[in-house]
């Protein structure tokens, strides 16, 4: 597999061999679509009825099986449970309950005045969780923690046949620092909006994993706010759920803001995973990598795997010294899986450090498998490490060892249930 | 004591127009302890043969046997050939992005063996088989072949040769794109292995100069999917005076007389 910039701004491929299986609309062409997203147009409002009910030919939602959502685009679905939150300081057996003031969860109504700091609901579903919670958990962090102490986040279902609105924000204070993990689990349908807030100075790093059971729905809103000399990581980890849609905006505030989001999805069959991504950059001297790497695998009750990734890159006139490339690429362990993957940067300055973007979706590469396997390594072994291999990029950033090994052993076992 | 045996060996391969046939009859035995030199021109399907003997999907044997002790190697997986001690050093080894050099080796070696290399004597074993060629030690921490100049991979199919201890070794161009000191060094790693083992060698190679480093005990002259002559290395000295015209024109030649 070879990484093949795309030419053009824009554009994009979908690769869908096996297209009976497929239960999206066979019409869609990504390489010759109409300009994506236009800006000016984007609306973002916290009213839920200022956004129309989405059909299945918009733009934002051409990609999302709506039928699955479960009523959560049109008002129809009823809530009837909540969603778990649990904050502790640590990862794993270890963890403990927080101690200090330097970070504290509150419970908080919708009217509490710091939401929103993140950003503004960019679609109809969004709003709908934004203007239905009743419940915003507020984790603050002011001071500057260790590595050696993540913050655990776990948010869980609530549970299989019931569906609820989440709000969560996240914020860290001037200068404060912290390696967060979001830990996402359980069942159920949910709806949610999370806001990283990030001051000037404060450093974030955090891992936000869903890592749901079969049945979950999840469609979430990521608001990523970037303060002046602000640095997020953000490495989004996709591994369980019937349909789990996330869409990261990145809102920079002021100059100096430095971004790197990465991601790793691994979809089975029967799984649609979609992923959204926009950088807004409105700011000058202002950073942005953006690198996911997601696999795909098998069909199930015959609906293949399908992933979807939009890497929406906006560089606006004001944000000169903009720094920015973005890449996904995505690896077919199978023939009847479906990638989709449509890099699009906006380009309205001149005056930029950089800018470009890579789109790159592949079959197994067989000069690879052939090359270990003539070193006597047996197949299985070999597309093993070929596939950690592919993550590893990703995986090595992670700063949580035993969240590493976690993901590790997660993709281990992906790869037991096709007996790759 | 191994020996290939290569018996009336055809090969295709799949193009657009159709399944190509690209050897047709390759007949050649090597055993332990001695070392075959392949000359031959370009696109004559040197390689083609080394990847046959591996087992490469490209290739399709269509009739013909490879036997190692008697063995049937093309009933064999890629691997399986491998573990039977068969080692190809490819012309163009393949990049894996994200495999550790030293991972690889380690389970390559795993793998070869039959069992996992005690850890302390496996180091020493890497670092020293990496120093004997030249290689910096930061190599072990990067993806396998990824970024690696030409001579610098070569090296590395030359010190996988000597970590996996194979019985019988097809080096496919492995001098070429050596410079002269890279050369000396890839000859005296192949030369230490040829001494502490009882490996056969099949050298395909280009030039000469490599030969006068590790001497051949025959000489083949591999012209359009076959071996038009074999003999001892004053049959290399001539190939590099006069070229391959007088084999290659015997090939037309003989195509002309019976059209296929
Ligand atoms: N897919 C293919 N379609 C058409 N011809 C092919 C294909 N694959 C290989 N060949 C041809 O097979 C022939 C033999 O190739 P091979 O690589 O074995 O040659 P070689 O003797 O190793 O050459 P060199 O000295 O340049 O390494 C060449 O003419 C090549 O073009
Ligand atoms: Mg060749």
């Amino acid at each position: 597999m070879t990484d093949t910039p795309a030419a053009s701004t824009g554009g994009g491929s979908t690769t869908a061999p096996g297209a009976a299986v497929l239960d999206v609309d066979p019409g869609i062409k990504t390489a010759s679509s109409p300009k994506i997203a236009p800006w000016e147009e984007r609306h973002t409002s916290y009213d839920v009825e200022s956004f129309e009910v989405p059909r299945g030919r918009e733009e934002q939602w051409r990609f999302t099986p709506l039928r699955r959502l479960r009523g959560l685009h049109d008002g129809s679905a009823s809530i009837d449970g909540a969603i778990g939150v649990s904050v502790r300081a640590g990862f794993g057996d270890s963890a403990t309950d927080l101690t200090g003031s330097g970070t504290r969860h509150e419970t908080v109504g919708p009217d509490d005045p710091r939401r929103g700091d993140g950003g503004i609901p960019a679609d109809r579903v969004a709003a709908q969780a934004w203007s239905s919670v009743e419940q915003v958990h507020v984790v603050t962090v002011n001071e500057a923690r260790s590595d050696d102490e993540p913050l655990t986040i776990t948010v869980t279902g609530p549970g299989a046949g019931s569906t609820a609105y989440a709000h969560l924000q996240l914020r860290l204070e001037r200068h404060a620092e912290a390696v967060v993990v979001l830990d996402h689990r359980g069942s159920g349908t949910i709806a949610a909006n999370t806001e990283f807030v990030v001051a000037d100075g404060a450093k974030l790093e955090v891992v936000e994993v869903h890592d749901w059971a079969d049945d979950a729905v999840y469609v979430g809103a990521q608001h990523l706010s970037v303060g002046r000399d602000a640095t997020i990581r953000h490495t989004s980890v996709t591994l369980g759920g019937d349909l789990v849609r996330l869409s990261p905006v990145i809102n920079y505030r002021a100059p100096g803001g430095d971004v790197e989001l990465d991601g790793l999805y691994f979809a089975d069959g029967g799984q649609h995973f979609e992923q959204r991504l926009l950088v807004d950059h409105s700011i000058p001297h202002c950073r942005s990598r953006v690198m996911y790497k997601g696999a795909l695998q098998g069909a199930e009750r015959g609906t293949a795997a399908h992933t979807v990734w939009i890497g929406d890159v906006l560089i606006r006139k004001a944000a000169e010294g903009t720094d920015t490339y973005e890449l996904n690429r995505n690896l077919l362990l199978t023939d009847n899986a479906r990638a989709d993957s449509v890099p699009n940067l906006e380009i309205e300055t001149g005056e930029i450090l950089g800018a470009g973007h890579a789109s790159a979706t592949g079959r197994f590469d067989d000069e690879q498998l052939f090359y270990l396997m003539a070193r006597g390594i047996p197949e299985a072994q070999a597309r093993r490490l070929v596939v950690r291999g592919f993550f590893g990029e990703v995986i090595q950033k992670v700063r949580v060892p035993a969240l590493r090994d976690r993901l590790e052993a997660a993709i281990e076992a992906e790869l037991e249930v096709v007996g790759v | 004591m191994s020996t290939l045996e290569i018996r009336d060996l055809h090969v295709e391969v799949e193009t657009e127009s159709g399944p190509k046939e690209i050897l047709r009859g390759v007949d050649l035995t090597v055993s332990s302890n001695e070392t075959h030199a392949i000359m031959g021109p370009n696109g004559s399907g040197k390689s083609t043969l080394a990847y046959s003997i591996a087992g490469h999907p490209k290739y399709t044997v269509t009739k013909g046997q490879v036997l190692l002790d008697g063995e049937d190697v093309l009933e064999m997986a890629v691997d399986e050939r491998a573990r039977a001690g068969l080692f190809l050093a490819m012309q163009y080894p393949v990049e894996v992005p994200g495999v550790s050099m030293s991972n690889f080796l380690r389970s390559a070696a795993t793998a070869t063996r039959g069992e996992a290399p005690k850890v302390r004597h496996w180091v020493k074993e890497v670092k020293g088989a990496m120093s004997d060629l030249d290689i910096d030690p930061a190599f072990a921490e990067r993806s396998v072949n990824e970024g690696f100049s030409g001579g610098e991979k070569k090296r590395h199919e030359v010190l996988q040769m000597a970590l996996l201890k194979p019985r019988i070794a097809v080096l496919d161009e492995t001098d070429s794109g050596l410079d002269v000191d890279a050369l000396r060094v890839v000859s005296k790693g192949v030369n230490d292995y040829k001494a502490t083992s009882d490996v056969g060698i099949l050298l395909i190679t280009h030039y000469t100069r490599i030969l006068r480093y590790i001497a051949p005990d025959r000489v083949h002259v591999f012209v359009n999917g076959r071996v038009a002559e074999s003999g001892g290395p004053e049959l290399a000295e001539e190939l590099e005076t006069n070229g391959y015209e007088r084999f290659t024109d015997t090939a037309e030649s003989t195509k002309e007389e019976q059209p296929a």
